[in-house]
């Protein structure tokens, strides 16, 4: 018995010992039927060689290990961007207990979340009641001022309307006839969380500007000097959002963040439980309206909220999740162009820190070659910023990425010297990408926690950038976006490389002439 | 020690009661009539806890609950390492409950093994106009060609399949004959059916027992030479490896294992189980069904133990040595023995820290009861519990050999009343799920998820109770909670006071 009160031994070790693992080789000899361990052998060495890749390629109707969720999953993210605001996901329950568990597993936060909680009788008769009870329910308990409505799969197969059924529950006095209730069809079989996160977001902002689903005037525009930004799906919303606010004071500008969810999710342990915390006010989010422009930091997140926008008379900017020197440039140089203020001396000198930082570091990335997959926007930048390292995206995966991503990312690869061997792959899994990483190696991997699996089966070092990120804690709440964020995202890449080339030169006698105190 | 044990039971109950009506107050008066019957303060003597259970959820209200696929596919088929599961449906259902639930196991995975893979038919528009069923065709052909070494698949339904009259059942048999016989399972585990999980957990059943089962009758041979001590493990699905420190004890004892359901299980595994002399059975609420269904087909008893703690433990080891023979019994006492210098030791050490603190807790189907003898050999009192989808029979069981007079229960419990109630009652610790974790954290409250140990775990079995004690300890003798409040603001809470 290797237990003991003074040492406990958990998982991580308890079954290690002896006892446990002459248990287990006799469970699987005797009772599990296995294989034979020369064929998983074989099978597995297999499954590294080009033969199985073209294989893997040639799936048609499989998918395995995606790295992308459904449209529900972002509405709610969005939803939640709004000053207490509670996301109201209509269809089956299990669904809104998944949104809220995932969300809490990335930002160590409660995530507030109710569901219409649809079942059999409402599959036969529709979920009017249900949207009926739910409103009133939730108005009573929960008191938001907004309740943004979405959908699950369930509802939209089977046809739920939901202004029809909003209105009807109105009229019944679930909540006041003048309370808002923005909606958005958020079906899980089109898209992806960041189509969701655009149809909730565009949802919104429909309601507030043109009318209210009928119930008021629509917003007469009277342009303001104000500058609305969008941040998209983003796991690092809560860092990048309150560093975006930052340069925008720095700047001068007046704006207004849409979506803002970046005090929801970090909320401070002192006693109290927020449930709702910060967001756009309501009366910002009709305000936007007037502003002179709108900018999503996100392009395959707002592919519809921009031109709906665009539409009110605004001009509309979008970026693919800048991140770096350049992409900042351009980022800074937009709200420059749109406000009329300069970039202040602050921000050069910031700028000028990255670029220092990028130098100096610059001998140990530069030809590197990585991996990068998650989505369309998060992997543009990324490669984008390694490309100005002189590091190679060999491969650039985005499972919700489509044709026209594709494009773009080789229309990136190709304004560089450094992207000439490097490739996109729209709508592919992290299956496909193992199979990439044994036939096509590379140094380093950026992706979610699930890229953890393929370090372990391809030995290819993985460096958390992305969403969901489960095993680490605390990378959200430092940005990513502006110089500041550039210069995290070159840290967090240069302690991965540093720590990689200290475990390859470590072996006493052997390898540790490189084990060098300076680097 | 907290204030509960400063007051009187009546004092208690009047409390208890007063916060239900309380938390009653905010609902519509319609959801108020529905929430009072799942709201009750216990009664000592009493053969149930005084609560309706197993009904539908009210719509807004925040439940905890999930679905009939969340308890098919992510608790009862999930762990069944060398089958691969389909999320069939949409992407979002088996992206969220992707390696989320600790199921440990042991093989190559992505070879032999496949419970931390995230295999699903993605449903585009054109399958939910058209219908999946082709596609599900090639996903099993595909899956044949790229992952050769499985020995079977399950297709675990999400809630379109059942909207749009997919004929999964028609595919199964087709594609199982054509490969030969091969093990291809159908769950109807759509999400809408049902009011839980637990819907899920019995469909599954079901499908083991007619698409597993089938191929086994009582004359069958079992593939390996029957002892009188075969016993198979039913409802452990070695969360943290909770399995592995129950199985080594039963071995222990003299008895053999023949299977595990379904932590680290195979399907040779359920095809041996007919075989078994006795099940014993952890996880009651998810597994009960399939227990009955083999003592009525092939006449095998069926025993509930837990292995929660050293006093719950001694009880269940002596239980289940009294299906066997003289020899399994001094077996049972000879485990016992052998770990009560460890079960002491622990005990000396981690009861001082927790002697009075109170527990409220909010699980699933099982632990809501199960772990409260554990507390009670810490010397730590549980004084509120609730199911998220347990039946009535789970709360007889606990009012019948768990819970004291006055502890307040609350089934299916809402975000709002579980807020109320942990702000009321200020318990010294709160054990429940991620959901609710950082809910209790922000209010200063220590908290452990037992749906996944948070992480640590094993927490059956006698080497899983020293991990059970460590980790109650560190939550509670934290020293952040001490610094929740900034000193400037310090305000005295006559409660907390009273509590020290």
């Amino acid at each position: 018995m290797a237990q003991s009160a003074e040492h406990v031994l958990d998982h991580f070790e308890l079954f290690r010992g002896p006892e446990y693992q002459q248990m287990l080789a006799n469970k699987k000899k005797m009772f599990e039927n296995p294989r034979d361990p020369a064929e998983v052998e074989r099978i597995r060495e297999w499954a590294k060689t080009p033969e199985y890749r073209e294989k893997n390629f040639a799936r048609e109707a499989l998918t395995v290990n995606p790295a992308k969720a459904c449209q529900p999953l972002g509405a709610v993210f969005a939803s939640v961007g709004f000053e207490a605001t509670l996301p109201f996901v209509h269809g089956s329950q299990g669904c809104v207990a998944y949104y809220r568990s995932h969300l809490s597993r990335h930002f160590k936060e409660p995530s507030s979340c109710v569901s219409s909680s649809m079942t059999e009788d409402a599959a036969v008769f529709g979920g009017l009641n249900n949207m009926i009870d739910g409103l009133a329910n939730s108005y009573n308990m929960y008191k938001p001022k907004m309740i943004a409505v979405s959908t699950t799969c369930m509802a939209e197969v089977i046809g739920d309307d939901l202004n029809a059924f909003i209105k009807t529950s109105k009229e019944k006095g679930s909540v006041p006839a003048d309370f808002d209730v923005p909606f958005a069809h958020t079906p899980a079989f089109v898209g992806s969380h960041v189509t969701g996160y655009d149809n909730a977001l565009k949802g919104i902002l429909e309601h507030f500007w043109d009318g209210k689903a009928g119930t008021a005037a629509k917003l007469e525009r009277a342009p303001n000097n104000k500058i609305n930004l969008i941040g998209g799906f983003d796991g690092y919303t809560v860092g990048n959002i309150r560093e975006i606010k930052r340069i925008f004071e720095l700047m001068g500008i007046h704006y207004t963040i849409l979506a803002d969810n970046s005090d929801v999710f970090d909320t401070p342990t002192d006693g109290e439980f927020r449930m709702y915390d910060g967001g756009t006010t309501l009366e910002d989010a009709a305000n936007a309206v007037h502003a002179k422009a709108t900018i999503s930091m996100q392009q395959w997140c707002t592919e519809k909220t921009l031109p709906f926008i665009a539409d009110h008379g605004q001009e509309v900017v979008a970026f693919n999740y800048p991140v770096g020197v350049s992409a900042t440039d351009e980022f800074l140089m937009a709200l420059s162009r749109i406000s009329g203020k300069d970039i202040p001396e602050e921000l050069a000198r910031e700028r000028g820190r990255l670029v220092d930082a990028m130098a100096d570091s610059s001998a140990h990335i530069h030809g590197k070659k990585f991996a990068i997959y998650g989505d369309p926007d998060l992997c543009y930048g990324l490669a984008a910023f390694l490309l100005e390292l002189g590091a190679e995206p060999i491969h650039v995966l985005s499972t919700n990425g489509n044709k026209a991503w594709e494009e773009k990312m080789q229309a990136l690869f190709g304004s560089s010297p450094f992207g000439q061997n490097c490739h996109a792959y729209p709508g592919r899994d992290l299956w496909h990408m193992r199979s990439l990483l044994f036939t096509e190696p590379v140094d380093f991997l950026i992706g979610n926690t699930y890229g953890k699996y393929l370090e372990r089966d391809t030995g290819t070092p993985l460096i958390r950038i992305g969403f969901p990120i489960f095993d680490r804690h605390h990378h959200h709440r430092s940005p990513v976006w502006g110089y500041q964020g550039g210069m995290n995202v070159l840290v967090k890449i240069l302690d991965k490389i540093f720590d990689e080339i200290d475990k390859n030169t470590n072996i006493a006698g052997k390898t540790d002439y490189s084990f060098d105190i300076i680097r | 020690m907290s204030l509960a044990t400063t007051q009187s039971i009546a004092e208690i109950k009047a409390r208890n009661k007063e916060l239900i009506q309380e938390v009653l107050r905010v609902y519509p008066e319609k959801t108020a009539k529905r929430r009072a019957k799942h709201l009750n303060v216990h009664e000592a003597g009493k053969s149930d806890c005084g609560v309706k259970s197993n009904l539908k959820s009210i719509p807004g209200v925040m439940t905890i609950r999930g679905c009939a696929y969340a308890g098919s596919k992510g608790v009862v088929w999930g762990p069944i390492k060398d089958m691969i599961h389909i999320s069939h449906g949409p992407v979002g259902c088996g992206q969220y409950s992707w390696g989320s639930r600790r199921n440990y196991y042991v093989g190559t995975t992505g070879i032999d093994s496949f419970v931390t893979l995230q295999f699903t038919s993605d449903f585009q528009e054109k399958d939910i106009v058209f219908g999946g069923d082709k596609k599900l065709v090639k996903i099993i052909d595909e899956i044949q060609e790229l992952f050769p070494l499985n020995n079977g698949i399950t297709i675990q339904s999400e809630c379109p399949i059942g909207l749009i009259g997919d004929d999964i059942e028609a595919v199964s048999r087709a594609k199982s004959k054509e490969y030969g016989g091969k093990t291809i399972v159908p769950v109807r585990c759509e999400g809408f059916r049902g009011v839980s999980q637990s819907l899920g957990h019995h469909i599954a059943n079901d499908a083991v027992r007619d698409w597993v089962f089938d191929k086994v009758t009582p004359e069958s041979k079992p593939t390996f030479e029957p002892t009188p001590y075969d016993v198979a493990i039913i409802g452990d699905y070695n969360i943290g490896g909770d399995a592995w420190s129950s199985r080594i004890l039963l071995e222990e004892m003299g008895l053999r294992v023949i299977a595990q359901w379904s932590g680290d299980g195979s399907l040779a595994e359920l095809e041996a189980t007919p075989k078994a002399k006795l099940n014993v059975l952890h996880c009651y609420r998810s597994m009960n069904y399939i227990s009955r269904h083999m003592e009525e087909k092939f006449g095998i008893p069926w025993c509930e133990y837990n292995f929660f703690g050293p006093s719950k433990i001694v009880e269940s080891l002596r239980k289940i040595a009294s299906y066997f023979d003289d020899k399994i019994k001094e077996g049972a006492e000879r485990v016992i023995a052998k770990y009560q210098p460890l079960v002491d030791a622990v005990i000396a050490k981690y009861r001082p820290r927790l002697e009075g603190k109170s527990v409220m807790l909010f699980v699933g189907g099982l632990r809501p009861r199960h772990v409260i003898g554990a507390y009670e050999d810490l010397g730590m009192e549980v004084v509120g519990t609730g199911y998220e989808f347990g039946h009535n029979d789970d709360y007889q069981r606990t009012a019948q050999h768990y819970v004291k007079d006055g502890t307040l229960i609350y089934d299916d419990v809402t975000g709002y009343e579980f807020e109320r109630f942990v702000e009321k009652i200020q318990p010294d610790l709160v054990g429940s799920g991620i959901k609710e974790k950082y809910v209790f954290q922000k209010m200063g409250v220590p908290f452990r998820q037992m749906h996944s140990w948070d992480y640590s775990g094993p927490y059956h079995g006698y080497d899983g109770f020293a991990i059970f004690a460590r980790d109650m300890d560190m939550a509670i003798n934290s020293p952040i909670w001490k610094k929740t409040k900034a000193p400037w603001k310090e305000v005295p809470k006559p409660k907390l006071l009273a509590a020290e």
